[in-house]
């Protein structure tokens, strides 16, 4: 095959792919309607995506912020500015690193999950006996877990941050010798609305982002223990990239 | 056999995998109330059939009706309402493996029946009763042998009273107490409860222990059928292989392959 027709197969592969990906999305949505009425559904996967991930989520959370209060001390003490060091780091923290850090730890500890969950599932003969039992998949296994990683996203991304802000003021308070007064007059006074809604916006996409790919790749894998297994790590790498690409877009678009 | 008595009617079917053709021109009839059995040797498409029947896959050309309506026409919610009157015994059982056994089997009566709780439990252990695992209503399913899951999945198979039961190769693997049970599980519900049976399987002699009328596929398309006495009378050479279990015969033992000596003084293997 000659590399004009080789690339034009791949643009053409990627675009069938986008397009069965926002189908698999619309048929998604279509069934978290019923499935709000079922909570117990719902509850069930918030805990499996959110409530399990949150010890990695505040270890995490608090080594990105000591980091940053490290870093962000001596940059700031270049300029004899330390005492920002609150607004560097609740900003940083709020408007990107938060939401950022979150779903690429969410995508590896929760996505994996739930695509290689669906894919066992699927190379098993769940998802078919629950077809023949005139049970839709996509409403009683699929669903339920796109929106609880959808809700549970936000919830870690916020409690990412408040870790992360707690550990940059544990080194720049009491490390570095910065007033308590000063840090959190500091963070109380940058710390706007917009930025907090700038960062609730990006985990509630990020999460969106996650969660269907993951579903998408675990239901879609092929039923065998080499295609959970490469579906899984296609879930990560996609995320991934995604969150940086999706990043970049609502960083602009909030300029 | 009048068309008004088949529950399933398969007419005139070409279905093709890819370049794999599976079947050219199946015409198969289960009839109301009977045990049915589809017989054959593997890979001729036994579990296919039962797919396009269930409506998870469609024929290339030729219809497919299950209760008079041509499957490959109805639209899901359509299909739904049909596999409600039907349940399919899965090969492996297929249990959910976060459910205790005991919500396995409750499983399709939470989802499509609106029950009081006490009454539930009272249908499930019930049926769980008839497959004799009352006792094991709360281990996982992990915690079950190969033909305990089997049976928990006959459980769940039938908690919705179906009219129909499609039974995936429902021996392989079993030791031969397990089978006798299955046999006699398959024989009563037909019998007491009058759920018309399709009974996918290699396993002659069970086979023809229950079945009243039987079908034998080969190389796309039924090559014998009828009752199982008729069958063991059957002259065709590929009816009698496959009846009495012999090796050589019109159905090779081999999968296609070059010529054995040659292929062993090749240097290497592609």
């Amino acid at each position: 095959m000659s590399g004009v027709s080789q690339r034009r197969s791949m643009a053409l592969d990627a675009l069938a792919k986008l397009g069965s990906v926002a189908l698999f999305l619309l048929r998604v949505l279509g069934q978290c309607i019923p499935v709000l009425a079922r909570p117990r559904l719902v509850i069930a996967q918030i805990y499996n995506a959110g409530a399990r991930s949150l010890v990695i989520i505040m270890l995490c959370g608090l080594f990105v912020g000591m980091v940053l209060g490290l870093q962000g001390y001596q940059l700031l003490e270049r300029f004899g500015s330390e005492s920002a060091l609150g607004v560097v780091a609740a900003l940083g923290l709020i408007k990107e690193l938060g939401p950022v850090l979150t779903a690429l730890l969410f995508a590896g500890r929760a996505g994996t999950s739930l695509c290689s969950e669906i894919g066992l599932m699927g190379a098993t003969d769940q998802l078919a006996a629950m077809e023949m039992m005139a049970v839709d998949p996509v409403r009683h296994v699929v669903a339920p877990r796109f929106l609880g990683g959808f809700i549970a996203m936000p919830l870690l991304a916020a409690i990412f941050n408040c870790v992360g802000i707690y550990g940059a003021q544990l080194v720049g308070v009491t490390m570095m010798g910065i007033q308590p007064g000063t840090f959190w007059s500091q963070v109380q006074g940058a710390v706007g609305l917009r930025d907090v809604n700038e960062g609730f916006i990006k985990s509630l996409v990020f999460g969106a982002a996650c969660s269907l790919l993951a579903v998408y790749e675990g239901y879609h894998a092929e039923p065998t223990a080499a295609g959970v297994g490469l579906a899984t790590t296609r879930t990560v790498v996609t995320s991934a990239v995604l969150v940086l690409l999706l990043d970049y877009v609502l960083t602009a678009a909030f300029l | 056999m009048s068309a008004d008595d088949a529950v399933v009617d398969v007419r005139d079917v070409h279905y093709a995998i890819g370049r794999h053709t599976v079947f050219t021109g199946l015409n198969v009839r289960m009839r109301r109330g009977a045990i049915t059995a589809v017989m054959g040797p593997s890979g001729t498409g036994k579990t296919t059939l039962l797919r396009l029947i269930m409506g998870q896959s469609v024929a290339q050309s030729g219809v497919v009706q299950v209760f008079g309506a041509d499957v490959a026409r109805l639209a899901r919610p359509e299909l739904y309402r049909l596999r409600r009157r039907v349940g399919l015994l899965f090969q492996n059982g297929a249990l959910l493996t976060d459910l205790s056994v005991f919500e396995n089997v409750a499983f399709p009566l939470r989802e499509h029946a609106d029950l009081p709780e006490p009454v539930l439990r009272e249908l499930v252990l019930m049926k769980l009763q008839a497959v004799g695992l009352r006792g094991a209503a709360g281990l996982m399913p992990a915690e079950l042998s190969g033909g305990m899951a089997r049976r928990v999945a006959l459980a769940r198979a039938i908690v919705m009273d179906p009219e129909v039961l499609i039974y995936d190769e429902p021996f392989v693997g079993l030791d031969p107490i397990s089978m006798g049970v299955i046999v006699r599980l398959i024989q009563s519900l037909n019998r007491l409860l009058g759920i018309t049976s399709i009974v996918v399987s290699h396993d002659v002699r069970e086979i023809s222990a229950m079945a009243h009328y039987s079908y034998l596929l080969s190389e796309g398309k039924v090559v014998a059928e009828g009752s199982p006495a008729e069958l063991n009378r059957e002259q065709q050479d590929v009816v009698r292989q496959f009846m009495s279990g012999t090796p050589d015969g019109p159905v090779p033992f081999h999968y296609p392959a070059p010529d054995y000596f040659e292929q062993l003084l090749q240097p290497t293997d592609a």
